[in-house]
């Protein structure tokens, strides 16, 4: 409740900085406010997962050994492998927002460039671990085919249980979504590498760079949690 | 030159702008491709009056069906059973997701709460246009599933019924995931605006209450949206491949969907009456002359009211087969939000006490809300309690409750806030006379209707029904009649607000005499809101006598 009556007035644009918009009074209060928005963007991405997440938990619930078993079809190194392959990601996504603060235009594109060829070989990886599971029929209830294995019955109809399937109508769904995700940081990134390239970035502004960076690591995040949930129960 | 702006009444002393923000830039293309948040908000505004008046259409539909048990009107049926199940759902559907959710925040949130922060605009002008364009798809996605084949589930999409009917769920469920990204974009919107872009001098106990409402709504979108979108995503998922999650037959559970789904829309429930109690709070020390009474526990209950609706969805599923310990437990947590409801309430009683009180068309809205939401509140607690909600679920009790609550309480707060806030938005003053005989016919049309159907209910009318007893029929014919008074009270209201827009401008910058910072610019606003930038000297809601004015 100050009594001052300061005249601040700012100009409407600011030719001194294309990035600059009208409504912020400096580029700093500019790029929190950005942040802000990011943060509060990937807690929705958080709770998009996390409805996910309590559906696979409440169905484990239902059927502990037909997930135990059916966790036994998957690949489980082909998940390590894509695990490692995100966590290299990260990093020369770390890399990348440092070259930028670095006003160091080369190594920026150089580290987005290897960030989208990691996400490449995530894909093309999963490419591979959803066909398997294709051709093995190894799908959603519907379609689900009896593997070896599987000793789960439905009390009630003597067929194979449900649970079966249901855990591999929730492995494609968040898998899935996650891969959705990947996608569209391959995007994303390539966008960003392309202004890049022709010198939009420098360590005064370098917003995108950050945003897409917080973004790449949340996906990343989900992965860590989704591997060890798939691949690695007991 | 300095140009210093203070708290008091600007009441057109300085000469109107030549240019703005409606008159600023010409032609259609210039609002499809704008940024500014107050034509955006007019856009929103303009939409989501048009989904009030499609869904109150098919609330009009419905009364009429059930004035006789046989549904026959001059010797004919009027609509059949099927009709009636798509018609009501529409009716929910449209008024839930298409007006009352943005009907607040999105369209007078939109224009009124950069205003009120002194800021140039929100803090993603971008993205607020994107918001607006998602809510255009929605909606066109959802008209759609009307025309190819209609939908009959009901706004909620309760499984198991809605995998296994026919008609366009899919695409209904689709137009709602859609419509929620453009709930969410404007939330990210609003948080970022309220923490980045508060004017110099407003620290956050100097925002207007409007402001603070408007921000736990912003919060409640961000946070529980993404939950109904999943929930929706899977529904669709289950209707299109059968992957089992909600479906009994193939091993799903059908109560896991009214978990996940009440999840985000008991939450919801608060993103539509936050924004409404956020309205009264401005129009109640306006028009009372005086500092709002206990300004900090309004505002501390507005956050406390978002955070409570996160942790009582379970009392939609008394009898839902839910555990006992559930029960109870979710019950206890009910009884909590009448809290800060009651904190609120009597606040707001505690401002009009002793206060210059001036009838004009905004405060009688209002008043109306006062009353009405004390009926819709009140009613809450009955079916909060276990023992009662097992004799009044689905009954018309449950429909007369949540009508006062969404209908006595956001909309008939949102009507007010746009009378209050029309001048600004449009330049011109509206006929206070008809504003006024429109508020009192709303009112009794509004307690016609639906007080009725507390004793309907009350007597055992299951809701949803399209065949009911002849001993109903006197109240159900009450109940159409009200529907008839109330369309003609909303339909006045809305001549007189269009009437005026054919006036040149003519309302001054201040017409009622508020504090808030968006009084201090011109009517309607030029495009960068204020000449210059302002600075608060005095907290809202200040009716103090200046001493020295400037």
């Amino acid at each position: 409740m100050s009594t001052t009556s300061v005249d601040i007035h700012q100009p409407h644009g600011h030719p001194d900085d294309p990035h600059h918009q009208h409504h912020f009074a400096t580029m700093e209060q500019q790029f929190d406010t950005s942040k802000i928005g990011m943060w509060l963007f990937l807690a929705t991405e958080v709770l998009l997962f996390g409805g996910l997440f309590v559906g696979f938990g409440l169905m484990q619930a239902r059927y502990p050994q037909e997930f135990v078993e059916a966790h036994e079809h998957l690949q489980r190194p082909l998940g390590a492998l894509n695990t490692v392959v995100l966590l290299v990601s990260s990093f020369t996504m770390v890399m990348g927002v440092l070259s930028a603060q670095r006003n160091d235009k080369k190594k920026l594109v150089l580290f987005l460039i290897l960030t989208i060829i990691c996400a490449g070989i995530f894909l093309t990886v999963k490419y591979f671990e959803y066909s398997h599971k294709f051709e093995e029929h190894l799908l959603p209830p519907r379609w689900y085919h009896a593997q070896p294995g599987d000793t789960v019955k439905d009390p009630y109809t003597g067929q194979i249980s449900h649970g079966y399937g249901t855990f591999f109508a929730f492995y494609f769904m968040m898998t899935g979504l996650h891969g959705f995700h990947i996608l569209v940081g391959m995007i994303l990134l390539a966008w960003i590498a392309v202004r890049a390239h022709r010198g939009e970035f420098s360590k005064e502004y370098y917003t995108p760079v950050d945003l897409i960076g917080l973004y790449w690591h949340l996906v990343d995040l989900i992965w860590i949690y989704l591997f060890p949930l798939y691949y690695l129960i007991k | 030159m300095e140009h210093t702006l203070t708290t008091q009444p600007h009441t057109g002393d300085r000469p109107r702008p030549a240019k703005n923000y409606l008159n600023a830039e010409k032609g259609i293309w210039s609002w499809m491709t704008t940024v500014d948040h107050k034509r955006i908000g007019v856009m929103y505004l303009v939409g989501v009056l048009s989904a009030f008046f499609v869904g109150g259409i098919f609330a009009l539909i419905v009364r009429l069906t059930l004035l006789t048990p046989s549904h026959k009107l001059f010797g004919k049926v009027l609509i059949t059973a099927q009709t009636y199940n798509r018609v009501f759902t529409l009716h929910g559907a449209i008024m839930v997701f298409l007006f009352i959710i943005p009907s607040v925040p999105a369209a007078l949130g939109n224009f009124v709460m950069p205003l009120m922060l002194g800021a140039k605009d929100v803090a993603f002008p971008r993205l607020n246009l994107a918001s607006f364009y998602l809510w255009v798809l929605g909606a066109v996605m959802a008209v759609c599933s009307m025309i190819f084949g209609a939908v009959d589930t009901g706004w909620t999409f309760y499984t198991p019924y809605s995998t296994t009917t026919d008609g366009a769920v899919t695409l209904m469920t689709m137009a709602v995931f859609v419509l929620g990204f453009s709930s969410i974009f404007t939330g990210i919107n609003f948080v970022a605006t309220v923490h980045k872009l508060r004017a110099p001098g407003i620290g956050w106990f100097d925002m207007p209450l409007f402001v603070w409402g408007i921000y736990s709504t912003a919060i409640i979108q961000v946070l529980a949206t993404p939950v109904l979108g999943i929930t929706l995503a899977l529904l669709a998922l289950e209707r299109v491949f059968s992957i089992g999650i909600f479906d009994p037959k193939l091993g799903g559970d059908p109560v896991l969907f009214q978990h996940f789904f009440w999840f985000y829309s008991h939450p919801a429930v608060y993103i539509m009456i936050l924004p409404g109690m956020a309205i009264i709070s401005e129009l109640i020390p306006t028009f009372s002359r005086k500092t709002m009474f206990g300004y900090r526990a309004v505002a501390y209950s507005s956050v406390s009211l978002a955070l409570l609706s996160f942790i009582v969805w379970g009392h939609h599923l008394f009898v839902a087969g839910q555990s006992q310990l559930a029960n109870v437990i979710f019950s206890a947590l009910t009884f909590l939000v009448a809290i800060p409801s009651g904190v609120k309430m009597f606040n707001w009683l505690g401002t009009m006490y002793k206060g210059n009180i001036s009838l004009e068309t905004p405060m009688m809205y209002a008043i109306s809300f006062l009353l009405l939401f004390a009926i819709g509140g009140l009613t809450g607690i009955f079916l909060g309690t276990l023992s009662t909600d097992v004799h009044l679920t689905d009954t018309y009790f449950v429909v007369a409750h949540f009508h006062y609550v969404m209908m006595g309480g956001t909309v008939i707060a949102f009507i007010g806030g746009l009378h209050y806030w029309w001048p600004k938005m449009t330049g011109r003053m509206y006929k206070e006379f008809w504003g006024q005989v429109g508020a009192v016919i709303v009112f009794i049309g509004f307690n016609m209707t639906f007080l009725t159907q507390f004793f309907l209910g009350s007597q055992g009318m299951p809701r949803r029904y399209y065949n009911y007893l002849d001993q109903y029929q006197p109240l159900h014919a009450f109940s159409t009649v009200g529907s008839w008074v109330l369309g003609l009270g909303l339909f006045l209201t809305a001549a007189n607000l269009l009437a005026s827009l054919r006036k040149p401008y003519d309302a001054p910058d201040n017409p009622w005499g508020g504090t808030t910072l968006e009084w201090q610019t011109s009517s309607p606003p030029i495009t960068h809101n204020f000449e210059d930038q302002p600075v608060l000297e005095k907290a809202p809601y200040d009716y103090r006598p200046e001493p020295v004015a400037h």
